[in-house]
């Protein structure tokens, strides 16, 4: 999600640069190209001109810093208001002093309750609650279904009977209790919000268990329409926040700016993925970033720190910079990198990738090839490639199903990447300064601005490197 | 920070050993499929994909097999009759059904009514009107400068507001013209096959259960093939719909390849003289490779003798925005779209992308969504829908 609108912006703001000053005119030029990107990401009209007009009066008015480049300056101005729009800070999830913690999930129909809430469920698990799940979504044939299915599968209970909502969920929270589970979910059934009987349904569902926390299941493909059904929802139920769906799309995610501007809630999770693990707390500022092309580092690391063997990590560092990164040290990193998730997903988090790179489709097949081909080789030829001529090439072709020129490709990338590595080593150590000049040199340059503490978003320097 | 810089590093091997990224085949969900190997019976009944690169022709796996065989087990064995009296199945007007959501656009509409003559106040607020109903911005820019000039050239008159929005309405319904709205059956022997496409949570099942429920009605008899194998329960989901029916459903196991299951389901509806296979596949979202490889496949399955594919119906959420058009648009080319089904109308959602689509990829739309009852499936109709527009 939101990369359509980054490269929009990329656009935009790359003819800024060459700019020494910034007339009205181009003020003016520059704001409606923004209006347009907001509009065809789906940012809802209003909030969409309410943006503008407020990046028009900083642009125009007496803030500008004299420091700073007018391309700095807007794209300072426009990062800050996303942000500001986005939301300030993550949420955090205030747990009950008596427990259980009600957490009330409700939507329109095919947003991702079901799923979301199975989600939902898993990470109060990895933050060591124990997590129960209510299904009283009776409406749409199998739903209580799928949440058994789902609840079975990360090992949490669900409890749900065929009576009425109210009563599953009153039922469902008396049963939480007496098995002494501290967080509750409450998943129901997706309606209309002009459903005045269901919307009335799902007040007595919510007034029946009082919950702690009630978020508004939103798909981030949603149109225009999401800005009032968020409001119908909010001014029936009081939201806590908002979940966002299928973010892991081509949706440019305008309904997350919208809802969370209009609601003023923020937007807690994001669900991002088929995998039950996909789902993560929300992050305005960094997701402000990303759309302005500078990368999320932030989320990288958690996700890494969370599946990442940091020793090893450091130790394939250190062989790396000292220039003994052998074959079999790749294999451990690849096979680190695989536990992390698809790997294009990585690269779209990371900073100052290129936009080809950000866009290559890298399949998981190849890295499953890489694999076989590596493990085809005897320890003496990952030890030192160079002894691997025609004939072993052949053998470890035939070994891994692949060709010789699979094979001749990966040495050869392998091999430049040493010769890189051994150039770059102890310059990288330091955070020296590097010219970009090529894919894989670009990468690296990028590293060493994360080296060097780029964590947040500093003014200088922003976007991406070309 | 030094797995960051593994991680690019790894990256750029991978992604720079050429050879190795242009491939990209079909990659599986993360489930692990039933070994095809086993089933004896499917290898000498599949004929070889002609589409396939030479290895593995998608054959039914032996979980699937064994179900169809015994008809207790995974095919309702109620035949197509008559429905309970109290599922009366009367097509509501879909004038009706919109009008529940009308007010949002009706302002905007009033205001440029209540003009006295017509400038560019105008046409922002219809800009405004167009785009709040998710027509989108190049859309509405090309629909409007058409009634510019048609302001212009004198065609309507300059002082006239409601001749501007009289203009703008057929300009509108016009977009749908030349539109086969029907859906098609086929004319050989074999059932007639329709696929049902689309990014998850849009409606496809419950699609699906509408029109069994419809064409039973008219006397075809209907056979599901429940090719959502990834979701949980969307098998039994479909198969509640298959009950109230009366249509006979094929089922393959959790994770099983759906194209198998469509294959069996084709074979079983031909062999039992059925009409028609209502094929569901699991929700996609557009941007995954591997799912879109995945649906290909399921297509040249679907359209392999005795079944006649006649309809590939990609469904779409009428809440959906400008994304809208990027799913048409990638559906339609992995798997060639006959036609758009426009689901949950009956909320506030005004579904002005298929505008969007219309024009830009010329689809047709076939059916609306108006209501969660069987009879809440109806025919589009552009002189309607275009009315709810204007609300």
């Amino acid at each position: 999600m939101f990369d359509t609108l980054t490269d929009r912006f990329d656009a935009i703001l790359t003819r800024l640069r060459g700019r020494g000053r910034l007339g009205d005119a181009e003020v003016s030029e520059v704001l409606r190209e923004i209006r347009v990107a907001l509009l065809e990401a789906d940012v809802n009209l209003g909030v969409a001109q309410d943006l503008i007009e407020r990046i028009r009066l900083r642009c125009t008015g007496a803030e500008l810093a004299k420091y700073l480049t007018p391309a700095q300056q807007v794209i300072k101005v426009v990062n800050e208001e996303l942000t500001a729009t986005l939301g300030g800070e993550a949420l955090k999830i205030t747990y009950a002093s008596k427990p259980p913690t009600v957490v009330l999930l409700a939507g329109l129909q095919g947003s991702g309750k079901t799923t979301a809430s199975a989600k939902l469920a898993q990470w109060f698990r990895q933050q060591g609650r124990h997590p129960y799940l209510i299904g009283a979504d009776l409406q749409r044939p199998a739903a209580v279904e799928q949440l058994r299915v789902l609840g079975a599968e990360i090992g949490v209970g669900v409890f749900s009977e065929p009576t009425d909502p109210v009563s599953v969920a009153r039922s469902g929270l008396a049963e939480s209790e007496r098995l002494g589970r501290d967080v509750v979910i409450v998943d129901t059934a997706g309606r209309l919000a002009i459903d005045r009987e269901l919307m009335d349904e799902v007040r007595r569902v919510s007034a029946a268990v009082h919950p702690d926390y009630t978020f508004f299941v939103v798909d981030a493909m949603t149109g225009q329409d999401a800005v009032q059904t968020a409001e119908a929802f909010h001014h029936t139920l009081q939201l806590d926040g908002i979940i966002l769906t299928k973010v892991d799309g081509d949706a440019r995610g305008g309904a997350a700016l919208s809802v969370k501007q209009v609601v003023g809630r923020p937007i807690a999770f994001l669900s991002t993925g088929e995998r039950i693990a996909d789902f993560e707390i929300f992050h305005p500022d960094r997701l402000a970033s990303r759309i302005l092309g500078m990368g999320d580092v932030l989320s990288l690391i958690e996700k890494a720190e969370r599946e990442y063997d940091e020793g090893v990590a450091g130790q394939a560092m250190d062989r790396l910079i000292s220039g003994r990164f052998t074959l079999d040290d790749f294999l451990d990193q690849l096979r680190q990198i695989k536990k992390m998730g698809p790997l294009t997903g990585l690269l779209s988090m990371m900073p100052g990738i290129p936009k080809e790179m950000r866009d290559a489709k890298v399949d998981e097949r190849d890295v499953g090839k890489v694999e076989a081909i590596i493990c085809s080789m005897t320890p003496v030829e990952r030890a030192d490639p160079s002894v691997l001529d025609g004939s072993r090439r052949l053998r470890v072709a035939h070994g891994s199903g692949t060709s010789t020129t699979e094979v001749n490709n990966l040495l050869r990338q392998f091999k430049e990447m040493q010769k890189m590595m051994r150039g770059v080593g102890p310059m990288a150590k330091l955070a020296g300064a590097g010219r970009p000049s090529n894919k894989a040199k670009s990468a690296k340059g990028n590293r060493k601005k994360v080296k060097g503490g780029r964590v947040t978003p500093s003014t200088k320097g922003l976007g991406p490197p070309r | 920070m030094t797995l960051v810089i593994v991680i690019v590093i790894v990256a750029v091997v991978l992604l720079a050993s050429g050879g190795l990224v242009v491939s990209t085949r079909a990659r599986h969900r993360g489930r692990a499929l039933p070994e095809s190997g086993a089933s004896q019976v499917g290898s000498t009944k599949a004929p070889p994909a002609p589409l396939e690169p030479p290895p593995a022709p998608p054959r039914p796996s032996a979980a699937v097999l064994s179900t169809t065989k015994e008809p207790p087990a995974s095919i309702a064995p109620s035949e197509p009759g008559p429905l309970a009296p109290e599922e009366p199945l009367v097509r509501p007007a879909l004038r009706d059904r919109l009008g529940r959501a009308r007010g949002l656009l009706a302002g905007y509409l009033e205001g440029v009514r209540g003009r006295k003559g017509i400038d560019e106040a105008t046409f922002e607020q219809l800009e405004e009107a167009l785009i709040l109903a998710d027509v989108g911005i190049t859309t509405t820019t090309r629909i409007l400068d058409d009634l510019r000039a048609k302001v212009h050239t004198g065609s309507v008159a300059a002082s006239d507001p409601a001749a501007l929005l009289q203009a703008l309405q057929s300009d509108l319904v016009s977009m749908f013209e030349g539109d086969v709205e029907t859906l098609s059956y086929g004319d050989g022997d074999g059932p007639t096959v329709w696929l049902f496409v689309g990014v998850n949570g849009v409606g496809k099942t419950t699609t699906i259960g509408k029109l069994a429920l419809q064409e039973g009605r008219e006397g075809r008899s209907v056979v599901l093939a429940a090719g959502d194998t990834f979701r949980a329960a969307a098998g039994e989901q479909l198969e509640s719909w298959a009950e109230r029916a009366g249509a006979r459903i094929v089922r393959g196991s959790d994770g099983a390849d759906p194209s198998s299951v469509i294959f069996d389901a084709v074979q079983h509806a031909a062999s039992r003289g059925a009409d028609l296979v209502l094929a569901d596949t699991a929700g996609r979202l557009h941007t995954k490779v591997n799912l879109m490889d995945e649906l290909r496949k399921v297509r040249r399955v679907a359209e392999r003798p005795p079944g006649q594919l006649t309809e590939v119906l990609l469904v779409l959420d009428a809440t959906t925005g400008q994304n809208g058009v990027v799913q048409a648009r990638q559906f339609t080319q992995a798997v060639g779209v006959t036609g758009i089904v426009l689901t949950k109308l009956d909320g506030t959602a005004k579904g002005g992308v298929v505008l969007a689509i219309r024009s830009e990829l010329g689809l047709p739309i076939k059916l609306v969504g108006v209501g969660e009852g069987p009879a809440d499936l109806v025919p589009f109709d552009p002189v309607e829908f275009v009315g709810a527009l204007f609300g």
